[in-house]
């Protein structure tokens, strides 16, 4: 450290405004960073012109937004690697909570502040904060972090596809794709919530008042969506209940100390299947659902067969136990009468 | 009085031919003239017979074990799974193949140590004692060389270890590690040594061995008490060899046989201490499972080795452990020349010295299951 830039003058304590420019005299000079830290990006401050916070700072000299040591802090600065930083990912929540779930500090800004208590109880929240999981996104994986500003509705599906590609390319191909894009709906966000997202589950999917299809669909809206959304409602269900059986009669048969190996490596096809017809469902196709599901189908029932006779094996064995268990005894019992008879007849 | 067959009849025929051929006349005399005494302590006369019918056993399934098994990093775990999960009874013989491997290691624990405390090993029984000192040591190498071949994660990691304290003996102990692994790691090359010591060169010798111990037995005939010495004949009690104890012997078997059934059929994978679940395949880049635990009958040297500290005086721990393991061993060897007293008189030091090392075996083998 013996080469970081010497004081040559007292600047005094810079301004809320004037922090940006403050860091940025070394932060956004790429060859004096070279020398330090070479992996560290020097565009801090050009994406923080761009983001919400910057915006409001620098064009409308709001001092209320963050700067950067508004989520760095002042001199406890720690690379977001470091567990104790305040940009750690499992900090990060909290730094940016410190602002966005302040009701009474927000109020001018007329955005809601139950972001923090919505990703604390969202599937990405359970992951990292309870699971410990650093690979599930935190508020700037979505938001950016130096540009923060929220995803525009048509660069959602970028956004979350950067995790979940798959469901993002099925989606960019399905009949959604252009009507969301012309009635400018929030592509993922419209059935799956923003910072609230729970765990998907089958009930989404369907024509129960409870799926999420209804909420824009109906049997005479014009389209095939209501026939569709309850094939791949029906499909899907089908695989579940094949998957359950399949587990309970495996499940048996593991604990009754089976040699299981072949059966377990086939029933986790089974769940794979499931989690692809699940997938599948982002296509809103409902043939390709169908034939997904019918492939598990046909797994789980080869699971549940073979375990069955796994289970049959299991008594076959106890019962042939029994049997040469009395075959023995009576052989013991013999026996020990002709010792008798032997030792009986020599006296 | 031998019991030859008079008179006439298919058996008597047979009899006939083969002792016109062998003249065994005279060892059906001989057998018929044979006793066995009987006493409070009869009952340890059996367990000799128990080890010997279950080593048979374990020829028997090994032998069948051999038709599927194939050694090799590559083919091991494959084919000890095929046999479990798709020969029909592959299940069974793996099973029964190793609950008599356990059960005839404690038949011969049992065995010696009651021959020990009951002077059976005393002139002119030394040969008997050293020939079943030495079938105790290769049924040992049996069990460690079998603990290998089903190449699971378990097996891997406990040859490891295994080999390894091999390689704290002083002088030869790295070249006789390199030696057992067939190279500096346990490999694929370690199977196929475990392999051939364990179907071919461990057979061959414990046949020989075996062979003569029986002999030995059948010459001398039981050891009587101690306090029978001085009694006359009218005070001693016997029971003929044959049928008498030969038929009982054969009821003790057979009672073996149903409690390995049970055992085999009720717990295929053995049951809390003495267990062998297939598990995964070994990985030798994996890390080592939290707990690494050798056959029970290695636990209590394991044990030992394990709580030692890293130096006693200017010797390092767990080679001053193998120095005193090797000069018990050696003792307990040469037993029946250090006790050179005869008749009645009893070697109380020497008793003492036996129920130490019981007391230390049963000690650390708790230690090293409550510990882990």
């Amino acid at each position: 450290m013996d080469d970081v830039r010497k004081v040559s003058d007292y600047r005094g304590i810079p301004s809320h405004t004037q922090v940006p420019q403050f860091c940025a005299r070394c932060h956004s000079d790429a060859a004096y960073m070279r020398g330090h830290n070479p992996s560290l990006p020097t565009d801090q401050l050009d994406k923080y012109r761009t983001s919400v916070h910057g915006i409001l700072l620098l064009t409308k000299n709001d001092t209320k937004v963050a700067n950067c040591v508004s989520c760095h802090s002042v001199h406890e600065i720690g690379d977001a690697k470091m567990p104790h930083s305040s940009t750690h990912p499992v900090n990060l929540i909290e730094t940016c909570g410190k602002c966005h779930s302040d009701p009474e500090y927000m109020r001018e800004y007329r955005i809601p502040t139950s972001q923090v208590e919505d990703y604390k109880a969202s599937v990405h929240g359970i992951a990292l904060l309870e699971q410990n999981d650093l690979g599930a996104p935190a508020c700037n994986d979505c938001h950016s972090n130096h540009g923060a500003a929220p995803p525009g509705f048509n660069s959602l599906s970028a956004v979350c596809g950067n995790c979940h590609a798959i469901e993002a390319d099925l989606f960019n191909g399905s009949p959604h794709k252009p009507a969301f894009d012309e009635n400018e709906y929030p592509m993922c966000e419209s059935c799956h919530s923003n910072h609230r997202i729970i765990k998907p589950h089958e009930g989404m999917v369907g024509i129960d008042e409870k799926a999420i299809c209804v909420e824009c669909h109906s049997a005479d809206d014009g389209t095939a969506a209501f026939e569709t959304a309850s094939a791949m409602a029906d499909a899907i269900g089908q695989l579940i209940t094949a998957h359950r059986r399949a587990d309970s009669v495996l499940s048996e048969a593991i604990d009754k100390g089976m040699m299981t190996t072949d059966e377990e490596f086939r029933f986790k096809e089974v769940s794979q299947a499931l989690i692809q017809a699940k997938t599948l469902v982002h296509a809103f196709n409902a043939d390709s659902v169908a034939s997904k599901a019918a492939e598990g189908i046909n797994k789980a029932d080869s699971v549940v067969a073979n375990s069955a006779a796994l289970i049959d094996e299991y008594h076959f064995r106890r019962k042939g136990l029994g049997f040469a268990t009395l075959f023995i005894t009576i052989l013991v019992v013999a026996l020990y009468l002709k010792i008798r008879q032997i030792e009986r007849t020599a006296e | 009085m031998a019991t030859k067959p008079t008179g006439s009849g298919f058996f008597d025929s047979l009899y006939g031919w083969v002792n016109e051929r062998f003249k065994i006349d005279a060892l059906v005399e001989y057998m018929g003239d044979k006793k066995v005494p009987v006493h409070g302590h009869s009952i340890f006369y059996y367990f000799g017979g128990i080890s010997l019918f279950l080593f048979v056993v374990q020829v028997v399934t090994g032998i069948l074990l051999l038709m599927y098994y194939r050694p090799g990093a590559d083919s091991a775990y494959e084919s000890v799974r095929f046999i479990v999960a798709n020969v029909q009874f592959g299940w069974l013989v793996r099973s029964v193949h190793s609950w008599s491997a356990n059960l005839m290691i404690l038949a011969v624990f049992v065995h010696m140590f009651t021959v020990f405390f009951t002077y059976a090993y005393r002139r002119p029984r030394e040969l008997t004692w050293l020939t079943g000192i030495g079938l105790l040591g290769l049924a040992l190498m049996f069990g460690f060389s079998g603990y290998l071949l089903p190449w699971n994660e378990l097996a891997f990691f406990a040859t490891r270890v295994g080999t390894g304290m091999a390689g704290a003996i002083p002088i030869i102990g790295d070249d006789l590690m390199i030696v057992m692994r067939g190279g500096e790691e346990v490999t694929g090359a370690t199977i196929g040594r475990f392999f051939g010591l364990h179907v071919a060169i461990l057979p061959g010798l414990f046949t020989v061995l075996l062979a003569a111990h029986l002999v030995f037995i059948q010459r001398q005939g039981m050891s009587e008490p101690i306090s029978w010495q001085g009694r006359t004949e009218k005070d001693k009690q016997y029971q003929r060899f044959f049928p008498s104890f030969l038929l009982r012997d054969l009821l003790v078997w057979l009672i073996a046989l149903n409690v390995l059934a049970i055992l085999a059929v009720l717990f295929p994978d053995g049951i809390g201490a003495v267990h062998w679940p297939l598990g995964t395949k070994a990985d030798p880049f994996a890390p080592p499972p939290e707990v690494i635990r050798p056959e029970w009958y290695f636990m209590f040297a394991f044990q030992a080795l394990k709580m030692l500290p890293a130096h006693v005086l200017f010797i390092e721990g767990e080679l001053f452990g193998i120095i005193v393991f090797t000069i018990g061993g050696v003792i307990w060897t040469l037993v029946p020349f250090v006790d050179r007293k005869a008749g009645n008189r009893k070697a109380s030091y020497l008793m003492a010295f036996g129920w130490l090392v019981l007391a230390f075996i049963i000690a650390m083998t708790a230690l090293g299951y409550i510990l882990e």
